[in-house]
């Protein structure tokens, strides 16, 4: 975990109006359902995470709020608009599949990418080569895409992305094809773009980027979002986890331990009681338990996606089981 | 909840149709199959101009039929001499007749034996005497050479033609009827020359499509444009590579036509004025052919890129591609038999009728000297490319543009299952 990143999320905006906002967008694929009411608003300048298992309906929605699609049901306002094409000058994208034209020079695909957003292609251009050269391709501005690696191809395609200087920016799965060092690049790049007031939302089904980069997220499962608001918040859906390690195996302390409470050799695991830690900690003392060690550890993002999730995904195939295959 | 709109914006589509179509242009323009692109027309000509010469020198090589003299050796003198007088203005309405044998007084000679040898390049034997021919031969080639022979014995014996009755001339320059089919043959030429071009290039757009879904940028376009203004730009795209292409060709052709002074020398029918002046005149028909190729393209194209948007592989577009050019020849049938029904509801159908309205309105251009015809044909067909382009992009977004990775790649779904509407879903 790097420490230092905490910092860098965005101070909390509500009071602005948010860069998106949907309400009950369903979409259905030949009678299949594929999105079944989803929910978001996502503040202006924040950086948003959409997590959800694959085939949850993550690029669905993100492609239901850029127009790409038009929901089936529910509403959308995408920086004030309902229809997110009327603002696509302040919108960048980057989807899921990436794709530049392999004839083109790396400069002239950012400057493309930013002349269908409204850049005029000289300014593109320029931008272009000062993009890359500010990230370490500027060597390979002259250069074909069909000649570049994968991963410079991916960075092309972002800084295409980013060129006309978007107020919200869409990434859909950033991270999936990268290396470490380049998905540590792209994490300092979002950080970035929030701090220069850009709202930020991407998809991912890695938890670690959104623990990380994220103020909040919505976790998306069954074509629904079970959850949707602050990263701490759907931690705290979990208990805190005790771990305590005993100098005794047995004794009447034993009584004080919560009923599902897990021995392992010499430790004792259990989830944090309601009542706190403090009237445990006295019953233990009393009972003569030999407290070796006591820890408190907070559930992790990922332990709170995985029960959120799973729990979401448990429910659509009860409700309907029809209706929770093939997303 | 109430919220400050943000200004922001769009490209009209009319501007984002531009960046497109100025990707495209660009694109096709510096690649290597340009060359190709422009050398294409050649090749016909080329294959063409082989079959014909080759065709030409084996006719000339293979068949050169002639015509046996077997007579007495001073009627065969009489015969030649009369066919070497004759012949080169009889033309090839008779052959070079040689001499077969020259017979002693009372030898007879078996013409037809001699024929059914079916040796050599003998065509016909002529026996007895100039005042007397006979001809033998197959029975269609009697009729063909009965007169030109007796003309040759005629003028062998030094007799003039004077049991013809003479024929008193007058000449006009023109009449209705020979105006009429001139300017019907210049309707066909008019159309055949606007099928050939459309034909070559509309089937080209079947594929315009593929590259950007191949290459995963369909999404980025999306996301950023309205889909008719991708429509739009990759037709104008090929229009305008189109018209490069028919620049490139004209130019050519005319400077060579004109360097060489062949002007004067290409055969009767081939020059332009040999054609009778079309009914809106010879600037206006040229303008209202450029004008119908833009409007018969970009109409088929229109079509032809939906149906080739839908193609799940470069595999389909070839499939789809032999359909495709049936259905350019069924309109082309439809309006040439339209040609013949002038005034006729087949005419007036084959005006109205989108797809066959460009070569229907060209002919017209032709044969009438009316132009509100064409104004009102030209708003309807703008209208008409503006419905297929409508009509073709949402159904690339409502069909092809659903969700994830399945659609294009690891699930491609196939037209027919696009068609069925038995689409798989997507994340």
């Amino acid at each position: 975990m790097q420490t230092e990143l905490g910092d860098h999320r965005p101070a909390d905006n509500h009071t602005n109006p948010p860069a998106i906002e949907a309400r009950g967008l369903v979409k259905r694929f030949d009678g299949t359902l594929a999105v079944a009411g989803v929910d978001l608003t996502v503040p202006e300048g924040a950086i948003y995470g959409i997590l959800g298992p694959n085939g949850a309906g993550k690029t669905t929605t993100l492609r239901m709020l850029l127009g790409i699609i038009d929901p089936d049901e529910g509403t959308r306002r995408v920086l004030g608009h309902e229809r997110p094409h009327d603002v696509a000058r302040l919108i960048g994208y980057l989807p899921e599949e990436r794709g530049l034209y392999p004839s083109m020079k790396a400069y002239e695909a950012i400057a493309f990418m930013g002349a269908l957003r409204g850049l005029p292609l000289k300014e593109g251009r320029k931008r272009g080569r000062e993009l890359l050269e500010a990230h370490g391709l500027g060597h390979s501005a002259e250069r074909q895409i069909r000649q570049l690696s994968k991963g410079m191809a991916q960075t092309v395609q972002l800084l295409g992305t980013l060129v006309h200087k978007p107020k919200l920016v869409v990434l859909d799965e950033p991270f999936s094809g990268l290396d470490a060092l380049n998905q540590g690049k792209l994490e300092q790049m979002i950080r970035r773009l929030a701090d220069e007031g850009t709202t930020v939302i991407f998809s991912t089904h890695v938890i670690a980027h959104a623990e990380r980069l994220c103020e909040q997220i919505a976790i998306i499962a069954g074509g629904k979002v079970p959850f949707a608001g602050p990263v701490d918040e759907a931690r705290d859906r979990i208990p805190a986890q005790v771990r305590l390690e005993t100098a005794h195996a047995d004794g009447p302390w034993r009584a004080a331990l919560p009923a599902a409470a897990r021995h392992e050799g010499s430790f004792w695991y259990f989830d944090l009681p309601d009542t706190g830690i403090e009237p445990l900690l006295r019953a233990l003392i009393e009972g003569e338990a030999g407290i070796l060690s006591l820890s408190i550890e907070r559930a992790g993002l990922h332990d709170a996606f995985v029960a959120i999730a799973g729990e979401a995904a448990a429910r659509a195939l009860d409700a309907s089981p029809e209706e929770g295959e093939g997303r | 909840m109430s919220q400050s709109r943000i200004r922001g914006g769009r490209l009209s589509t009319i501007q984002a149709a531009f960046v497109v179509a100025r990707r495209d242009f660009v694109a096709i323009l510096l690649s290597r199959t340009f060359i190709f692109f422009l050398l294409g027309p050649l090749f016909p000509l080329i294959v063409g101009g082989l079959a014909g010469g080759i065709g030409e020198q084996v006719q000339q090589e293979a068949a050169q039929p002639e015509i046996g003299i077997a007579m007495q050796g001073v009627d065969v003198d009489r015969m030649l001499a009369a066919y070497d007088q004759l012949g080169p203005r009889i033309g090839p309405a008779i052959p070079r007749m040689v001499e077969l044998k020259r017979l002693s007084p009372g030898e007879t000679f078996d013409a037809r034996a001699v024929l059914e040898q079916a040796q050599g390049d003998m065509a016909a034997i002529v026996t007895g005497t100039p005042a007397s021919p006979e001809l033998t031969a197959t029975p269609e080639r009697l009729e063909w050479w009965r007169g030109p022979v007796s003309l040759i014995s005629a003028q062998a014996l030094q007799r003039g033609p004077t049991d013809f009755p003479p024929v008193k001339l007058a000449s006009v320059t023109t009449s209705g009827a020979k105006e009429k089919r001139g300017r019907i043959a210049t309707a066909q030429v008019g159309q055949t020359v606007l099928f050939l071009l459309i034909m070559l290039l509309a089937g080209m757009v079947l594929s315009n499509l593929v590259e950007e879904k191949a290459n995963k940028i369909i999404e980025v376009l999306a996301a950023a444009i309205p889909m008719d203004a991708v429509f739009l730009g990759k037709l104008f795209a090929m229009l305008a590579v189109s018209l490069v292409g028919i620049t490139v060709w004209a130019t050519v052709i005319g400077g060579l036509v004109g360097l060489a002074g062949m002007q004067d020398t290409l055969p009767a029918g081939m020059s332009l004025a040999d054609l009778p002046t079309p009914g809106v005149g010879w600037p206006l028909f040229f303008l209202l052919g450029v004008i119908y190729f833009a409007m018969g393209y970009l109409l088929l194209g229109s079509i032809f890129l939906s149906i080739g948007s839908m193609a799940a592989t470069v595999r389909e577009v070839q499939t789809l591609s032999m359909p495709v050019t049936m259905l350019q020849v069924l309109i082309f049938f439809f309006s040439t038999y339209a040609l013949t029904q002038t005034g006729k509801p087949m005419e007036l159908a084959a005006m109205a009728f989108p797809l066959s309205s460009p070569f229907a309105m060209l002919a017209r251009a032709a044969t009438d000297d009316a132009l509100w015809p064409h104004l009102a044909a030209l708003v309807w067909q703008a209208i008409a490319v503006a419905i297929f382009v409508k009509v073709g992009s949402a159904l690339f977004r409502k069909r092809v543009m659903k969700s994830g990775p399945q659609h294009g790649v690891k699930k491609r779904r196939s037209l027919l299952a696009i068609v069925k509407g038995r689409a798989t879903q997507a994340s």
